[in-house]
């Protein structure tokens, strides 16, 4: 009968929550590379290997001559890190990359190797937030993986519930909006309205690197590249799509309830 | 039989110069395209392709008892032609997207309206089908959806509580894939394959590279196609997962739900130990795969996915056992088997009325001629079949997988392809979780893309979906939705 065998099941498997933060974070895949870590000082004189190789057009080379990556347009395909010669560019293996302002993405210079990971939402926001945020999600033409791997926190591994988050079905039960995809034009209007219907205070989380800069579409004549072009964004998580484990850092975070000592980065440089 | 056909004959995953193609005047070429799909074939692919002042249509067939795909052209014209729909429902959408891309005007189509254009800052879908009467009411959904899910727009013409009519409007996800690739391959080609459908990642991925290796007339190594053919399966395996769970759910079944969506997860972290992606982004390139797999990451994928299938089993046993789902299943959300065949249902949908209708039997290409797992069909056309059919292929993906692993190809994972023939037409099929996935690539004289066409399964399915609403309660449409659980982007390129 299925009803004592799911009973029975149920006891067997105990608890399946996973205990991070409180405990180590769970690892990542050992192929998955984590965040990108650019040192332009170590840069060979006149080598561009690896701006051609970006498929999103990530890497530029600043008036200052030295290259500089926007973790925000990276959809994290690792070509630039095969293609340098100088170990310039490498993969840490950190899961965490979510930042409160757009220009902490971009890496390169001496002191910006990393991303500069976000900082908490201010006082008052955090006092109404902190113990309880409603988002109401707006797919904005993602390709769906986004939306899974968010998805994916509300199951019972990751429970996202246990931190008060929860994601709605109104913009009128909402505190903000969390925004995936690009922003098509056909997305425009009704990412707007969407918005418009929150009621204030209100935040925006822009998730993958689509809504953060247009993704693997950047520069599509039918997308806005990104959330921005028409929501204020008050935290970006890189990524395509990122790790479940990236998003639920960058959301916690923002709320203050990652305490950076508290922050066990099991997944630090292999 | 396809031999005496005046089409062009290839098979999957090959390539023919454009000149080889046959060409007709537009009212020939509509009348040849009929008389096959009388024959029974099915068509795969109707597109258009941009000449000087106007544009040439081109048909992809496919006669699936004979392994055996088609194609032909017609010459270049402008203004309109007569419609295929007419005779041949299944060419209801692509008579409608080849209006809206090319300005060719099907006559006598029935309801010719855009697809996925945009005016201004969302899509001109154009006017909604509208019945009339005392008692009628209009439910309108979307384009923002309850859920973390795609956009789209949902029009019901419902009385009281049953639904007359079901009229979707999609094109909010429209990206401009198609427009991007042309003038390619460029660097972010493969990029943008792998996110035409983000779900079906692999399977896109393998489409892709299965064309550019025709036009370029060499076979990957063995042991690619053997990775690609495991990475399909397991990308089948977290989906179906995944889609069981949220049925499951809506019927307020949780043990199952709460279940699949961990197992899903599980599934898709077999993916990431192949490739780091949970998706299986990176994993397939033209020319081969990117990533191995050592003995002790093969030995490491047995065991995961023997304790996943285990848990899996059990899952949707519960599921099976409970009579109350069953009941929410059976008999709601029918698409006739007449119906399925009339518009070209493709894939698990198909299969579920009773088709037997599986590119990776019918037109195998790539590993999946060396081996194949048995089709899994179930007649009925109902939730309950489409949810049969999904465990069905839990089960055969499993042990297909499994097998696989037991018996690796050996060899190199990738090789150096040579550049793309000019002027020649490549097509590949192949069977995503969904459903047929279809790739066709046409160059120019340089090697370049002139035209690439993907169609992913949805683009044959949503009417499918439209059609099983009739009849139904609307309060059963999140089921019969999950049920088929069409891609939004995917359809809307
Ligand atoms: S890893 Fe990111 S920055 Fe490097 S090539 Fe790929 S997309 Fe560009
Ligand atoms: S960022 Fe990547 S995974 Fe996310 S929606 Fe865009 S393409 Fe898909």
């Amino acid at each position: 009968m299925f009803v004592l065998d799911t009973l029975v099941n149920r006891l067997k498997r105990g608890c399946e929550t996973m205990p991070y933060p409180k405990g180590p974070a769970p690892a990542l895949p050992d192929r998955h590379g984590g965040a990108l870590k650019v040192e332009a000082a170590r840069c060979g004189e006149g080598c561009d290997d690896c701006i051609p190789v970006c498929p999103t057009e990530a890497i530029t080379r600043l008036p200052s001559k030295n290259v500089a990556l926007d973790l925000g347009r990276c959809i994290f395909c690792a070509a630039c890190v095969e293609a340098c010669p100088q170990d310039a560019i490498t993969q840490t293996g950190d899961h965490r990359m979510a930042v409160r302002r757009r220009e902490d993405l971009v890496l390169g210079e001496t002191g910006n190797e990393e991303v500069r990971l976000a900082d908490a939402l201010d006082k008052k926001l955090r006092k109404l937030f902190g113990r309880s945020l409603r988002l109401r999600q707006v797919s904005a033409g993602g390709c769906n993986a986004c939306e899974a791997d968010v998805n994916v926190l509300g199951t019972i591994g990751w429970d996202l519930s246990r931190f008060g988050i929860q994601f709605v079905a109104s913009p009128r039960h909402a505190d903000g909006l969390l925004i995936t995809g690009p922003v098509t034009k056909g997305m425009e209007l009704a990412l707007k309205k969407t918005w418009d219907a929150v009621p204030e205070p209100k935040i925006v989380i822009a998730v993958g690197a689509c809504a953060i800069a247009g993704g693997p579409f950047v520069g599509n004549p039918q997308i806005l590249n990104g959330a921005a072009s028409v929501v204020p964004v008050d935290l970006y998580i890189p990524g395509c799509p990122p790790h479940p484990l990236t998003i639920l850092d960058g959301l916690l975070r923002l709320l203050g309830r990652l305490e950076e000592k508290l922050d066990v980065a099991t997944n630090a440089k292999r | 039989m396809s031999s005496s056909t005046p089409f062009a004959l290839l098979t999957n995953a090959a390539g023919i110069s454009w000149a080889e193609v046959p060409a007709w005047p537009a009212t020939d070429f509509v009348r040849a395209t009929a008389a096959e799909l009388d024959r029974g074939a099915r068509l795969c692919a109707w597109f258009g392709v941009p000449e000087d002042d106007g544009a040439s249509l081109v048909a992809v067939i496919a006669f699936d008892a004979d392994n055996t795909l088609a194609v032909a052209r017609s010459t270049p014209f402008s203004g309109s032609f007569p419609s295929l729909t007419l005779a041949n429902p299944q060419a209801h959408l692509f008579e409608r997207e080849v209006w809206e891309q090319h300005g060719l005007t099907p006559v006598g189509h029935p309801w010719l309206k855009p697809v996925r254009r945009t005016d201004g800052n969302a899509p001109a879908v154009g006017d909604f089908f509208r019945v009339n009467g005392r008692e009628i009411h209009e439910v309108a959904v979307g384009p923002v959806h309850a859920g973390v899910i795609e956009p789209g727009h949902f029009r019901f013409q419902c009385a009281g509580e049953e639904v007359l009519h079901l009229e979707i409007a999609l094109g909010y996800q429209h990206r401009g894939v198609e427009e991007a690739l042309a003038g390619g391959p460029h660097r972010a080609t493969i990029n943008q394959i792998e996110t035409a459908a983000g779900d079906t990642s692999i399977a896109h991925a393998t489409a892709h590279a299965t064309v550019m290796e025709a036009l370029a007339g060499s076979e990957t190594p063995l042991r690619a196609q053997w990775l690609r053919a495991l990475a399909l399966e397991l990308e089948r395996l977290a989906n179906h997962t995944g889609d069981i769970g949220a049925l499951a759910n809506d019927v307020a079944f949780l043990p199952t739900s709460a279940a699949c969506g961990k197992i899903r997860g599980d599934f898709l972290n077999l993916t990431a130990l192949m490739c780091g992606n949970r998706f299986g982004r990176g994993l397939v390139r033209p020319g081969g795969c990117r990533h191995d797999l050592e003995p002790s990451r093969v030995a490491q994928l047995q065991e995961r996915l023997k304790l996943a299938m285990c848990e899996i089993e059990q899952a949707v046993a519960w599921f099976w056992d409970a009579a109350s789902v069953r009941a929410r299943f059976e008999n709601v959300g029918t698409v006739f088997p007449a119906q399925a065949r009339e518009i070209g249902l493709v894939g698990l949908a198909a299969r579920a009325c009773g088709l037997v209708r599986d590119v990776r039997y019918d037109h195998p290409a790539g590993w999946h001629r060396f081996a194949q797992a048995p089709v899994a069909v179930w007649p009925g056309g109902d939730i309950f079949a489409r949810a049969r059919v999904r465990t069905l292929e839990i089960q055969r993906s499993g042990e297909f997988v499994r097998e696989q692993l037991a018996a690796p190809a050996d060899g190199e994972i990738c090789c150096e392809l040579a550049a793309p023939g000019a002027s020649m037409l490549a097509v590949a099929l192949v069977e995503g979780w969904r459903g047929e996935v279809c790739h066709v690539a046409l160059t120019d004289a340089g090697g370049r893309f002139r035209r690439y066409k993907i169609i992913d399964p949805s683009f044959h399915n949503w009417i499918g979906m439209t059609l099983a609403l009739r009849g139904t309660a609307i309060s059963d449409f999140p089921i019969c939705n999950k049920s088929f659980n069409l891609s939004y982007c995917g359809f809307d390129l």
